[in-house]
């Protein structure tokens, strides 16, 4: 899929693409169909170390956590999730969540296949 | 081990998202709780109950057990009717919240919630007295709940006859099925729950869907049924009902009668100054169970039951709080994740059809 190249994962179910000097993140489909109907997003920009918890996402059935993939500043939140979250299930890869500058250190990704692998387990 | 209910096969078929609920295998949903939500308050859902536990307890002296058993009071419940009842333990906490269905003059059927049905039917067999015996037919019943305001257009096209009060039930034939059917369900809204041999369960089920189908009928998970009951602030036993919380603690003293002889739990039942409440949540966020409630600084209560009610189109939670702190209007604060969430008491039910 086209929309998928250049995107990587993380084990916790983040996806991430890095275009220059910004990198975006969002939540892969796998993490949307798990949460079904996401109805609220919490996010702050601020600057943020890999692993920190940078906010979390509520679903109907359930809270989760989302977590940093890189050291480095949130300078926007995409205005789409605060107006319609729903837009994360419908469309989980082309709607980010956050948008990061200054990145200076980074967590090890997985490709696409390695992810799919992962949550096959 | 888990079990499947009779629907299992079909559920499968309509790729419901399987999980394991009390002790048994059911949708969590179809297509996603907010649209199935959203199908039953505007037009028209079906649900496998079938997880749900049915007693038969009949003999001569099945009335009065059963008022023994029971805080409500059945004594001028006629056949065909239905009465909804917690059930106490000794020290006035609820052991399960059932429905009374009365069958004949001396044989009742009791709808209890599936995670407390071997609880429930060791508790009844404890306090058994002569002239009543009690059976546990749930393995051999099928339950669907059709709802939603077009359930009973799909019902006059599979029988001539149906149940026209609430809480009332009659016995018909579907395609040579004889079926139990209730004008009840848990959502809120009108509907029918349908009772009939398990082995029928998915010609029943299929037949459901065809004569829905000009309707736009649609499977619904139990995802939906919770969001359902919670927007019409209906108590789910776990979350407003526990054996350490009585039916006085938790809105239900309209059915407590203290004028009845004798029932479980009674001598033990004391007015805590507790109640429960509804909170909209004013904050962005949503607030679940268990969590803390604060009234200037002083902590009040605890959540229930809490989420996001998609016809509502907000957040919404249910609390027990002392009631010297529960009048309509006031403004709390909700402890969530270490987050202080802010809500107001409004009057329940939160929806009303």
């Amino acid at each position: 899929m086209d929309e998928l190249k250049n995107v990587l994962f993380t084990k916790t179910h983040e996806w991430v693409k890095i275009e220059g000097e910004i990198a975006y993140v969002g939540l892969s489909d796998y993490a949307q169909s798990q949460m079904g109907d996401i109805v609220f997003i919490n996010l702050e920009e601020d600057d943020y170390e890999v692993g920190d918890t940078i906010g979390d996402v509520e679903s109907v059935k359930s809270v989760s956590d989302i977590y940093s993939p890189f050291t480095g500043t949130i300078v926007e939140i995409n205005s789409v999730i605060f107006d319609d979250p729903g837009a994360i299930n419908r469309d989980p890869y082309g709607t980010w969540l956050c948008k990061y500058e200054n990145v200076s250190d980074k967590e090890e990704f997985l490709t696409l296949e390695e992810y799919e692998e992962i949550i096959k387990e | 081990m888990v079990k499947k209910t009779p629907l299992y096969d079909i559920h499968l078929e309509l790729n419901g998202k399987m999980v394991e609920y009390a002790g048994y295998y059911l949708p969590i949903q179809y297509s996603g709780i907010i649209e199935e939500h959203n199908i039953v308050r505007n037009n028209v859902g079906l649900f496998d109950v079938s997880h749900m536990g049915q007693f038969i307890i009949e003999g001569k002296d099945a009335l009065k057990f059963i008022n023994l058993l029971i805080s409500n009071d059945i004594t001028n419940l006629q056949v065909n009717k239905i009465r909804y009842s917690p059930m106490l333990n000794e020290n006035g906490g609820i052991i399960d919240d059932l429905l009374i269905y009365k069958l004949d003059e001396e044989e009742y059927m009791l709808v209890v919630n599936a995670a407390n049905k071997e609880k429930d039917f060791k508790w009844i067999i404890d306090n058994l007295i002569d002239d009543v015996i009690v059976y546990d037919a749930s393995d051999n019943i099928c339950q669907i709940a059709i709802q939603g305001p077009n359930s009973e257009k799909v019902m006059k096209k599979l029988s001539d006859k149906l149940p026209e009060r609430f809480y009332s039930f009659i016995e018909v034939d579907i395609n040579g099925i004889n079926v139990l059917i209730s004008r009840t369900g848990y959502t809120g809204e009108d509907g029918f729950e349908l009772y009939f041999d398990s082995n029928e369960g998915i010609n029943m089920y299929k037949e459901l869907l065809k004569a829905g189908k000009e309707f736009e009928i649609k499977p619904c998970g139990l995802g939906c049924r919770d969001t359902l009951r919670l927007e019409a602030s209906l108590p789910l036993y776990g979350h407003e009902m526990s054996e350490e919380i009585s039916p006085l603690d938790t809105g239900l003293e309209r059915f407590v009668k203290f004028d009845k002889d004798n029932f479980i739990g009674k001598d033990s039942l004391k007015d805590k100054n507790k109640t429960r409440i509804g909170l909209k949540i004013v904050d962005r966020g949503i607030v679940r169970e268990d969590s803390e409630i604060l009234f200037e600084d002083k902590q009040i209560g605890i959540t229930t039951s809490g989420t996001f009610l998609p016809y509502l189109n907000g957040a919404y939670a249910m609390a027990i709080v002392d009631k010297e702190y529960s009048k309509v209007g006031n403004i709390v604060e909700c402890i969530v994740r270490n987050r202080k969430i802010k809500a107001e008491i409004i009057s329940l039910p939160f929806y009303k059809r």
